[in-house]
């Protein structure tokens, strides 16, 4: 339940952001990280961004996740 | 996967697997190793990592899966907000089927009753701006990577004047019950495997009272197949030493400091407050709850009946969760305790140490 996923920010307003991961798209709330900034990585959990992470950082992140694999870790 | 990660290198891993294995015998006795992390749990059993370790260094599971640690007095009240006729109870999809004393949330929906899964809080805060008629009630349960989201939802509900968004709070902190756990005596832990995205939020700095109270060992690890070994390779060498240091192996994404804004968030809304665990009992300050003058968001303030508790018979999720039993030794695993049919709450979620044993590790006890 604690999963979180690497995304980038492509856009962002003053609380929320779109992030982007592989073409999806899905709106997050940026309350919790209000320093990100757009074409930056962020780990997004539960909707929300909870930190930022360089690209070397997010692709290592992802390589994990994908072995752990999305359908058996909620 | 799309290229090799250094993470799951294969001879990362026999070398880190030797080096456990020499450090091991040096030391000469049995060791435990607990991980308190739903995700750990999971990505422990399904790399199959316990039988690279030699015989004398043992990993277990705490109590880190929060739908597994959530008690069934909390699902209790989350089915009858659910029989409320005013109520719309929004919640992770890992609670739907776990038991509460008569039923569950997956029940109640079948039967007509307003329950939604939801991704995050703020599709509940969604909802809730969509159906002004109803009280939209989340279940925000989780540890600390997750309360802050609810912490942030709460704040967009006041700042958009959002008023029938509530929460029922089954918030856990992970201090506690290592406190509890170390002190308890009931198992022996000699050192710990720390939550990755926990400790994004907390920080490495946060788990010095391991080191200066409880003087037992830690490392902070991700949950590649090279970290988590690297961590017990860690963890066995500080024993060989003699010493109880936490050290960060998941530097790439958890920092000294953590998530300040978050935890700022956080201790606006809440406080500190007893709570009950699954098979912990009740630990004192465990919890969060509400700050007096954000009651009016406390879904636990509203007028329920609610149905006598009762436990599942023969169910040992609680000593699971203590880390006292493999979950091959109750009596219930397997047989009719499934995945498909589950009685507790440690083969209801994914991250469950009973679902993680049930796919990952039921050949090779025999069960």
């Amino acid at each position: 339940m604690c999963l979180a996923i690497p995304m980038r920010l492509v856009q962002r307003s003053e609380f929320t952001g779109t992030a982007e991961l592989d073409g999806v798209r899905r709106e997050i709330g940026l309350a919790l990280c209000p320093e990100a900034r757009v074409g930056e990585f962020v780990l997004v959990h539960a909707g929300f961004a909870i930190g930022t992470l360089d690209e070397e950082e997010a692709a290592a992140t992802l390589a994990v996740l994908e072995h752990i694999s999305m359908e058996d870790a909620s | 996967m799309k290229a090799r990660s250094p993470y799951f290198d294969a001879g990362t891993v026999r070398a880190l697997q030797q080096r456990i294995a020499t450090g091991a015998a040096r030391l000469g006795r049995d060791v435990t190793f607990m991980e308190v992390c739903g995700t750990h749990t999971h990505a422990i059993a399904r790399a199959g990592l316990r039988r690279l370790l030699p015989a004398n260094v043992r990993l277990i599971s705490g109590p880190g899966c929060p739908v597994c640690v959530t008690p069934i007095d909390y699902m209790d009240r989350a089915v009858a907000l659910a029989r409320r006729d005013d109520v719309t109870v929004c919640t992770f999809g890992d609670l739907m089927r776990v038991p509460s004393s008569a039923s569950s949330l997956e029940r109640e929906s079948a039967a007509g009753r307003d329950v939604r899964v939801v991704y995050s809080a703020r599709d509940a805060l969604r909802i809730a701006r969509e159906c002004p008629q109803k009280k939209v009630v989340f279940l925000g349960v989780g540890f600390e990577t997750t309360l802050p989201t609810i912490a942030a939802a709460l704040e967009e509900a006041e700042r958009e004047h959002i008023d029938n968004f509530l929460v029922l709070s089954g918030a856990k902190l992970i201090e506690p019950p290592l406190r509890a756990l170390v002190a308890d005596g009931d198992v022996h832990v000699d050192g710990f495997l720390l939550p990755g995205h926990v400790s994004v939020i907390l920080g490495a700095n946060f788990y010095r009272f391991l080191e200066d109270e409880l003087h037992v060992p830690g490392v902070i690890v991700g949950f590649a197949p090279v970290d988590m070994m690297a961590g017990v390779a860690a963890l066995v060498e500080m024993l060989e030493r003699g010493e109880a240091r936490v050290e960060n192996l998941y530097k790439r994404v958890v920092s000294a400091e953590g998530n300040r804004v978050a935890r700022a968030l956080l201790a606006r809304w809440f406080e500190p407050a007893d709570t009950r665990w699954r098979g912990l009992g009740s630990i004192p300050l465990s919890g969060l709850a509400f700050r007096a003058q954000f009651a009016r968001r406390d879904a636990g303030r509203l007028e329920v009946t609610l149905d006598p508790p009762r436990e599942p018979r023969g169910c040992r999720c609680g000593d699971v969760l203590k880390g006292k039993i493999e979950p091959h030794q109750c009596p219930l695993f397997d047989r009719t305790c499934t995945p498909e049919t589950p009685v507790g709450a440690c083969m209801v979620s994914s991250e469950g140490t009973c679902a993680a044993w049930y796919r990952h590790e039921r050949v090779e006890v025999g069960a």
